[in-house]
């Protein structure tokens, strides 16, 4: 039997995209071992489990774990798979316990994941059970590396994973910090959505502020991201992680504005309210998009926060689960504002819509077009910080970063 | 109208008439009829049945008033991105009482089936109505409209008021 030749991308590298990257099933199970299977991944917030025994659903790829604060309120990560039969066995998507019964043969968990219990294991009147070299300890829950970041909680399926520190490293980590600061955050709610299309598109749009420029009216019509404004996308060194920084600018009519069919100069809001934001960050930056791979979008625009939470369902299919929070110490107005400009976010944003209608179009697009491939050269081919909004330059990374965690190589190095 | 006059039958006649007032409005399109089916001073809210359980506030959609509502109607029609499609608005089991001298409260069911181009057509959210009714010039108006959707993962976007 003759192995399938390894898929080669374009001699071009990170400034062209393949297509067989977003729909190819192989591609999907190596990206299941080799990026969900050992990056850290982000499973959600302590918030979510603010005391012993609270457990959250959560996934790491597209794999089921169960987030869990324990007695001595440490948050572990366990795999939603009993050690006995695999049934995933945690059904709720959320609530307390002290312990983790499997239904299935009632073999119990503690919140560490330890196996402290299986029925019959003696069996019956001297009859089955289990061999009397049988020991609990050897069967416990699959416990993942966590770390809980200022009250953002990862975790990875690496026996060694990289350090935290270096994972999350200067500059993305001062970005991240700047929401992440240690105050204790407040859950203000969840919206969850499946996109008809690959995770990475997911991501990538995130990575692609030239985009939001352009398809986002609503954004581009009253000035919340626009080219003209004063902007930065910032990169991680492995190209992996990128923050897209603006800072809002009134609505006028500029050359760049001309360039957008999609600006309304006569659309005005009979309810200023949804856009009326309220400073909060000391450097006076209105919007920071960030990006961590593999399956984190952290967005602050205006007083909206949220995390988005990426689970891979299939090549074609992923869940985007967005989980908006505040702070414990906002008063009354500020969470207001919060929960009003949510409005423009998930899958009936005045934003979000957008991206949740082009990605899906972009999949259907890109559907058994193995032969052909996006072109990323907007800002040039390089992938180095730029202070514009027109440019690409976090995709080359991505792509760059990508190519190389999956062992994919250049037409060209291949001769 | 008022709790005297309107009872039993009639009063679940009087707001299924408005429901379905509403649902065909929606149904046909005319965004623009949407935000008049409201008090001026209406809170419209779509609201996952997940967070409505835990006791979260947030809203997938959150209209505070009319103006808001006609707001997001505008922005519907003249600015966002979306493909065409047909919703269909399936309202029943209609159940109102009197709150008061002018209050009615009533919940309904909802179904909303989405079709799109080259597509079957798709059961898109299902829920419940949590309304309030008032009466204005004579007219049964919304005064509050919470619409709890039971559908824990949303199939892609949810474009049209529900």
């Amino acid at each position: 039997m003759t192995k399938q030749p390894m898929r080669v991308w374009p001699a071009e590298g990170a400034s062209r995209a393949p297509y067989w990257i977003y729909d190819d099933p192989e591609v999907f199970r190596v990206e299941q071992e080799r990026i969900f299977g050992q990056s850290w991944c982000y499973v959600g917030l302590a918030a979510e489990v603010p005391e012993p025994g609270r457990f959250q659903r959560s996934h790491v790829g597209d794999r089921s774990v169960i987030l869990v604060r324990d007695k001595e309120g440490k948050i572990n990560v366990l795999e939603n798979r009993c050690a006995h039969r695999g049934m995933e066995f945690c059904r709720a998507s959320a609530g307390k316990a002290t312990r983790f019964l499997c239904p299935y043969h009632q073999w119990t968990f503690d919140l560490e994941g330890n196996l402290c219990g299986v029925p019959f294991k003696r069996g019956i009147h001297g009859e089955g059970g289990m061999p009397d070299d049988f020991d609990l300890a050897d069967h416990p829950l699959r416990k993942l590396r966590v770390t809980n970041h200022n009250g953002a909680v990862f975790a990875s399926y690496a026996e060694e994973p990289e350090p935290f520190e270096r994972y999350l490293a200067d500059p993305m980590r001062a970005y991240f910090d700047r929401v992440f600061d240690g105050r204790p955050l407040r859950v203000l709610g969840y919206m969850r959505q499946r996109i008809p299309c690959n995770w990475k598109l997911i991501l990538e749009n995130t990575k692609d502020p030239y985009h939001a420029t352009l398809l986002h009216s609503f954004l581009v019509t009253f000035g919340l991201f626009r080219a003209d404004q004063k902007s930065e996308v910032r990169l991680d060194p492995s190209g992996r992680h990128a923050a897209l920084v603006s800072r809002h600018g009134g609505r006028q009519l500029t050359v760049a504005a001309s360039e957008m069919a999609s600006y309304k100069s006569d659309y005005t809001l009979q309810d200023r309210r949804l856009l009326d934001m309220q400073a909060e960050f000391h450097d006076g930056v209105g919007v920071v998009m960030m990006t961590l791979f593999p399956n984190l979008i952290l967005h602050q625009q205006g007083n909206s926060l949220a995390t988005r939470h990426i689970v891979p369902r299939g090549p074609d299919s992923t869940e985007l689960s967005w989980t908006f929070f505040g702070y414990e110490d906002d008063d009354e107005a500020l969470s207001t504002r919060r929960l009003r400009q949510a409005n423009l976010f998930g899958p009936a944003g005045l934003v979000s819509l957008d991206d949740g209608e082009a990605l899906k179009a972009t999949q259907e697009g890109l559907r058994n077009a193995r032969d052909a491939c996006a072109v990323v050269e907007m800002g040039g081919r390089d992938r180095e910080d730029a202070n514009v909004m027109v440019t690409e330059t976090a995709l080359r990374a991505f792509f760059h970063h990508y190519m190389h965690v999956m062992g994919f190589v250049r037409a060209e190095d291949e001769r | 109208m008022n709790p005297e006059t309107l009872r039993g039958y009639a009063l679940r006649a009087a707001v299924e008439d408005v429901l379905y007032d509403y649902a065909a409005a929606l149904d046909e399109g005319a965004l623009e009829r949407w935000p008049f089916f409201f008090t001026a001073g209406a809170l419209y809210e779509v609201v996952s049945r997940e967070n409505e359980e835990r006791g979260l506030p947030l809203a997938l959609v959150r209209c505070e008033g009319r103006g808001m509502m006609i707001d997001r109607a505008t922005a519907l029609k003249e600015v966002l991105f979306y493909s065409p499609r047909t919703y269909r608005h399936f309202i029943s089991n209609v159940r109102p009482v009197w709150r008061s001298e002018e209050r009615i409260e009533a919940v309904s069911n909802f179904v909303l089936l989405q079709t799109l181009v080259e597509r079957e057509t798709t059961v898109l959210v299902a829920g419940q109505y949590r309304d309030t009714l008032v009466v204005e010039d004579g007219k049964l108006l919304f005064g509050g409209k919470r619409c709890i959707y039971d559908t824990t993962m949303i199939p892609n976007t949810v474009v049209y008021p529900l």
